[in-house]
């Protein structure tokens, strides 16, 4: 859109943390845009990660990222539990596995108190196999960490995207920034939809931060994209486990984890491999080996389980060991970059950081005069009562009755919402994103055709 | 909860030929009030989707098309007075024999003295194959890839490989063939293909398709759509080759979840609900039948070894629960062989259908020797076995276990 009127905020990137600010920004009166290359919300880093809700026990004491994950992790429960996006308050247990390891807890439980959470504790090997019986031999010592918890990622962007459409954002899907420039008192983003002109910039462009962070004059980091690929055991593998379980970190990862899933499926990973493309997601033979060496020690009977799918994700790691957060006054610029594995716990507080600052820094931040609705999203948790089991919701419409995805259990109604609603599916990945259909142990076999026809029928012009 | 109670006879899950031929098999036996239910709009399973004849040989002694064979298995259990219902589907269970079901009409919960679970077996996909590379679009099963061309008529690709190298992967190049696309290769890590010959040699000289034995799937790789598979062949060489289609066949899998998530003792085999030759399984009331048993038979083989399962499912409603006897007693097999069915034996009496051995490895002039507590129960020598395919073995055996230790079926060593 070429416009003379220019936006008061351009956002590039609609991951969690751009539709988070998105949605933070519509508390206010102001023009905003957020741009976003993909045609979908959160489609790069957003959708591909272990989906924990963390408590921040493992931050770096003293960083922004303790701070905002801290923050984060409360606004995203209360605001979860209000749009009801599925969560779980699981649990984590830290496990260590031998002597060296068992000498770090008590750092581990310093750690945590420098960052402000109080509720991790040791328990003892006993306790131990009785919270977690199909946990591998030889542990020697554990940690729990009662707050850790499971979250639908892909939920989040969907929510923050809808909440700040509704309250009038105009969102921009399939549009790439290329470059910026200086107009006389506002920026010009060179667009595949023309020029966009805004008085303030929000790079929240995840793995390309860097890239953009250039245009504007700045270097304070580099992206080198940090790939994890992680295995999705079937949901029959769910008793297996009661809580996420977490090795003991090491300087460079948190190590591989198995932890349950929202969907009641168990997740395996994810690696951590520093590689050079920043699209490259593919998963490899021994990524894939690796991961089920690791889960046949953390949980034996794992392996034994049929997998239902295997992906990778790409973190965006810095050289630096917190987030790479800043607000240019002068320049009318705020990065929001190096958002690590973290970032979906703290994309709320990172949100309300960022938009204070820049309030600081000139914005006006005046009140809009109707407050935002949190939107209701379906619900897609395991614990949750699901459209197919809803009695009174069938009655209403016979459409969330006939199931069309048997894995998973998703109903005609559903797809048929998800192709409707305010931020729409476009492609078979938003339909899965938002409704779990061919994400199931069958990827397909039954309902791959039927859903795709929907999906074409639905976005036929 | 809201839930409709409806209380029968007989449930049984699944209306595939192996559901609707026990289901018959039930009424028959005696059974009052026998309902089928089945998650799909139609009733008559995989056969509907496979546009191919050849249905119906072993068990309706005619050659049908999939549909038409469907359509009569149908026409039959309806005749017989069972009841069929379709866009309903089993979610779980409430209590043993207690189903939860969900359809347009809202929940449902029935309550049936006897189940009998026919839920079939699925090909397994992509992922649970652990085949590494990037998830573009393009990636289908043989199931998947017949719903898309029969049934919804969505746009494929030009050119296609299809992993695997056994029956349904031959239909898979059928279904290809229709829909214009070119099938590059089948690939099998088999030393060999595991089809009829015939079927082999018209697919290899007829549409000039070859098979790649002992070669491997590297990977598969695009962004949008697939542009390239890597294939690693029999000297561990890899190579790219271009297409924009892949077929992951065969491959069988039970659809097992409602066995297991019933508590159903689980052959490690066929990693179906391990079962007697009439299809008791270790929870009283219960059984189980077709390619849930054995992943995967043919449809004729599936509808005819069910009948066993519909009739013991009605000798158990008519006072049946006086065999206090269950079936514990497993039959085990032992490397290169892959499963066995049936994998428990009881007092269930004469069995209609002989016994089904698999291998996962090609195997010539093997001797099988049945064996209990180290003593032998039979021994038979085969001309030779191929993977995933099902080679009979006489039953008689089966008279001879004592209700003791496992049986275990063994290739006995060359002397």
């Amino acid at each position: 859109m070429t416009d003379e009127h220019a936006y008061d905020v351009a956002i590039i990137g609609a991951g969690v943390v751009g539709t988070a600010i998105g949605r933070q920004l519509a508390r206010y009166r102001l023009r905003t845009v957020l741009l976003e290359r993909s045609n979908d919300v959160g489609t790069g880093t957003s959708k591909a990660n272990t989906a924990i809700v963390h408590t921040g026990f493992d931050t770096q004491p003293g960083s922004l990222e303790s701070t905002l994950v801290r923050r984060g992790h409360e606004l995203l429960t209360a605001y979860a539990a209000a749009s009801g996006i599925a969560l779980e308050r699981t649990g984590a247990v830290l496990v260590a596995w031998d002597a060296e390891q068992t000498a770090r807890l008590d750092e581990v439980l310093a750690k945590s108190q420098a960052n402000g959470y109080h509720h991790a504790r040791r328990i003892t090997l006993e306790e131990l196999s009785r919270r977690e019986p199909h946990l591998g031999g030889g542990a020697t010592g554990a940690v729990t960490i009662p707050d850790e918890s499971i979250i639908c990622p892909w939920s989040a962007s969907v929510a923050f995207a809808t909440e700040a459409v509704g309250a009038g954002v105009e969102l921009q899907l399939g549009v790439e920034v290329s470059h910026a420039r200086r107009g006389p008192d506002d920026w010009v983003l060179r667009t595949t939809n023309g020029d966009i002109r805004a008085r303030w910039v929000v790079n929240a462009a995840g793995l390309g931060s860097d890239l953009v962070n250039a245009w504007f004059g700045h270097d304070e980091f580099g992206i080198t994209p940090r790939r994890g690929q992680l295995i999705v055991f079937d949901k029959l593998a769910r008793p297996l486990l009661s809580s996420i379980l977490l090795p003991v970190p090491t300087e460079r990862t948190k190590g591989v984890l198995v932890a349950p899933t929202v969907y009641g499926n168990v997740l395996l990973g994810p690696t951590a491999e520093d590689i050079p493309d920043r699209d490259d997601t593919a998963t490899t033979a021994e990524g894939i080996g690796g991961l089920l060496r690791a889960g046949r020690r953390i949980l034996p009977e794992l392996v034994h389980e049929e997998v239902t799918a295997v992906y990778a994700g790409l973190r965006a790691a810095t050289e630096h060991r917190d987030y790479q957060i800043s607000v240019h006054e002068r320049e009318r610029y705020a990065c929001v970059g190096g958002i690590r594995s973290t970032g979906l716990t703290a994309s709320l507080a990172i949100a309300e950081h960022v938009v204070a600052q820049m309030g600081d820094a000139g914005l006006t931040l005046a009140e809009a005069e109707q407050e935002p609705v949190v939107p209701r999203l379906p619900e897609l948790g395991e614990r949750g009562t699901r459209a197919f089991e809803d009695a009174g919701l069938i009655e209403g419409d016979p459409a969330y009755g006939s199931i069309v995805c048997f894995c998973e259990r998703v109903t005609v109604g559903e797809v048929r919402d998800a192709l409707g609603s305010p931020v729409p599916a476009v492609d078979l990945g938003g339909v899965r994103r938002r409704t779990r259909a061919t994400n199931g142990r069958c990827q397909g076999f039954f309902c791959g055709a039927a859903v795709a026809a929907r999906l074409a029928s639905a976005v036929r012009p | 909860m809201s839930r409709t109670v409806l209380t029968v006879d007989a449930l049984v899950v699944g209306a595939g030929p192996a559901g609707l031929a026990a289901a018959t098999a039930a009424r028959a036996g005696g059974a009052g009030s026998v309902v089928v239910v089945d998650r799909e709009d139609e009733a008559g399973g995989i056969p509907r989707l496979c546009a191919h004849t050849g249905f119906g040989m072993r068990d309706l002694r005619r050659v049908l098309s999939g549909p038409e064979y469907a359509r009569r298995w149908v026409d039959r259990a309806v005749a017989c007075g069972v009841d069929i219902r379709t866009r309903t589907m089993v979610t779980g269970w409430s209590a043993p024999g207690r189903a939860q079901l969900t359809g347009p009409g809202g929940l449902l919960e029935v309550d049936a003295r006897a189940v009998v679970l026919a839920t079939g077996a699925r090909e397994r996909p992509r992922a649970a194959r652990l085949v590494p590379g990037s998830r573009p679009a393009g990636i289908f099963t043989t199931g998947q890839l017949q719903q898309w061309v029969h049934r919804e008529h969505l746009p494929m690709g030009r050119r296609a490989l299809v992993v695997g190298a056994e029956h349904v992967s031959y239909s898979a190049v059928l279904t290809l063939r229709e829909a214009g696309v070119r099938t590059v290769a089948l690939v099998t890590d088999h030393p060999r293909s595991q089809t009829f010959g015939l079927f082999d040699l018209l697919t290899r000289a007829g549409l000039r398709v070859p098979v790649w034995t002992q070669t491997t799937v590297a990977g598969v790789y695009g962004h949008d759509r697939v542009d390239r598979v890597l294939v690693r062949g029999p000297g561990g060489g890899e190579r790219a080759v271009a297409v924009d289609t892949v077929v992951f066949s065969g491959d069988f899998i039970p659809d097992h979840e409602l066995a297991r998530v019933a508590g159903l003792a689980i052959d490690p085999g066929t990693r179906g609900p391990a079962c007697a030759a009439d299809g008791a399984t270790s929870a009283p009331g219960i059984f189980a039948t077709g390619n849930l048993v054995h992943p995967a038979e043919t449809a004729d083989i599936a509808a005819r070894r069910a009948r066993s399962a519909g009739a013991a499912a009605a000798a158990w409603l008519r006072g049946g629960e006086g065999r206090h006897e269950r079936a514990t007693v497993r039959v085990r097999v032992a490397d290169p062989l892959h499963w066995v069915v049936p994998n428990m034996v009881g007092p269930e009496g004469e069995p209609l259908d002989p016994v089904l051995v698999r291998t996962r490895s090609f195997l010539d002039h093997p001797r099988l020797d049945v064996t209990q507590g180290g003593g032998l129960l039979a021994s038979y020598r085969l001309r030779r076995m191929i993977p995933n395919r099902s080679h009979h073995i006489p039953s008689g055996w089966l008279g001879l276990v004592r209700p003791e230790e496992d049986v275990l079926i063994a290739v006995a060593a060359p002397r």
